[in-house]
């Protein structure tokens, strides 16, 4: 079984910004996105989820790695000096490359 | 004081012990629902037993408190407390607009102690949420074409507690006591106890602000204990200038001492990204929530009985 190789793109940040990110994400050529519940700790402490102004988000995008780019460079620009956000990309393998 | 209050310094108590004890975020939504239903309802039964017509004069009093308070804030911040621009903005956001959960301890303690308030306080509990946070915007950013107002004006006034307080208020006063009747048991006769299991998880969100307090330290604390009760007497005064009684004057100084902590937040996360959460948070949630419910309710239903007598 031999698929094609896509980015997954993950970004971790505060809940406050999904409604941002959902619009941005198709915009910027993304065909599709999940987004779960987080919880954690990083350099802005702990982020517990205990309630809503407190909690985080994890996003994963799959998708070609020009639009990739584009989301991250979207995202450097716009949210990474005030938000809380960790992205990072790795290569999945994906067995509908059309749906990417 | 109100039993109602110990549930508040047990959660606080168990979360500065760091107990594992924690209510599950759906509870705590549902908890906040039914508060915010009961309020609406509560205030709309009554509402359809008198007319409606004296109270739009006294609506729009109350709006231009909404929009006065934080211009009162903002500069006590900016220049005696030398904070910057946009963290003094959000602040007074926060304590222009109003704290749900301060008015409902407000409420049960004047059924506690037999005072009897105007109906429409709901409504003006409504309308106090949004001038402040649209004042507390242009305070910090000026008015400016990059602030998406369409969508902020939105988010606000969809936001679950205007839909939730402005919908029970149509649903009582549509309904009427008789419709009302069936539900009473689900949302009046378990106010108290929905109200202390909801100050239970207060305590406890109260107490994860304790370590941002530590770190700001005394301008925050002092803030949160001495702003809401110059806050609350404008309230007063302007509650009992409106010929409100007392019981809605002293409801009254409680919207007006107390500081949001959902509405504002939220708002000023999208629209001021650049002012520190914690801060804001810290001062409504950690400190004037606590002072209000233990020391300024009953202060201001005293300054409301001397205003009247």
């Amino acid at each position: 079984m031999s698929g094609e190789i896509r980015k997954l793109l993950t970004i971790i940040t505060e809940s406050a910004l999904e409604s941002d990110l959902s619009e941005v994400i198709p915009r910027l050529g993304a065909h599709g996105y999940t987004i779960v519940d987080a919880r954690g700790r990083g350099s802005r402490g702990v982020r517990d989820a205990g309630w809503s102004s407190n909690s985080n988000i994890r996003v994963e995008v799959i998708c070609d790695a020009a639009t990739a780019e584009r989301i991250t460079g979207y995202l450097r620009e716009h949210y990474y000096r005030d938000y809380a956000m960790v992205l990072y990309l790795s290569d999945v393998e994906v067995l509908r490359p059309e749906k990417f | 004081m109100d039993p109602v209050i110990l549930f508040f310094l047990l959660g606080l108590f168990a979360g500065l012990a760091r107990s594992d004890l924690r209510l599950p975020p759906a509870i705590y939504e549902l908890l906040s629902i039914l508060l915010l239903l009961t309020i609406g309802l509560k205030g709309g039964v009554e509402l359809a037993q008198q007319p409606v017509g004296s109270i739009l004069p006294q609506a729009v009093v109350v709006v231009l408190m909404g929009i006065l308070l934080p211009l009162i804030v903002f500069p006590v911040l900016r220049f005696a407390g030398r904070m910057d621009r946009p963290n003094a903005a959000s602040i007074a956001a926060h304590y222009g607009s109003v704290s749900v959960a301060t008015y409902a301890v407000g409420v049960a303690y004047l059924a506690s102690v037999g005072v009897s308030f105007e109906p429409h306080l709901a409504l003006f509990l409504v309308l106090l949420e949004m001038p402040a946070i649209m004042v507390g915007i242009v305070l910090a950013r000026g008015v400016s074409r990059k602030t998406k107002w369409g969508r902020l004006t939105h988010e606000i006034i969809l936001g679950k507690s205007i839909v939730l307080l402005l919908g029970g208020l149509l649903i009582g006063w549509i309904a009427g006591p008789e419709g009302i009747a069936p539900f009473e048991p689900m949302f009046f006769d378990l106010f108290k106890g929905v109200l202390a299991l909801f100050l239970l998880e207060m305590g406890l969100i109260a107490a994860s602000q304790a370590r941002a307090l530590r770190e700001q330290g005394l301008l925050l604390v002092s803030f949160g204990v001495l702003a809401p009760v110059p806050l609350a007497l404008c309230g007063a005064v302007v509650g009992w200038s409106i010929g409100l009684s007392v019981g809605g004057t002293t409801l009254l100084a409680v919207l007006a001492g107390s500081a949001s902590y959902i509405a504002a937040p939220a708002a000023m996360r999208i629209a001021v990204p650049e002012a520190n959460p914690a801060l804001s948070l810290a001062a409504s949630l950690g400190v004037t929530f606590p002072f209000n419910i233990f020391i300024g309710i009953p202060l201001y239903l005293a300054v409301a009985k001397w205003l009247h007598s």
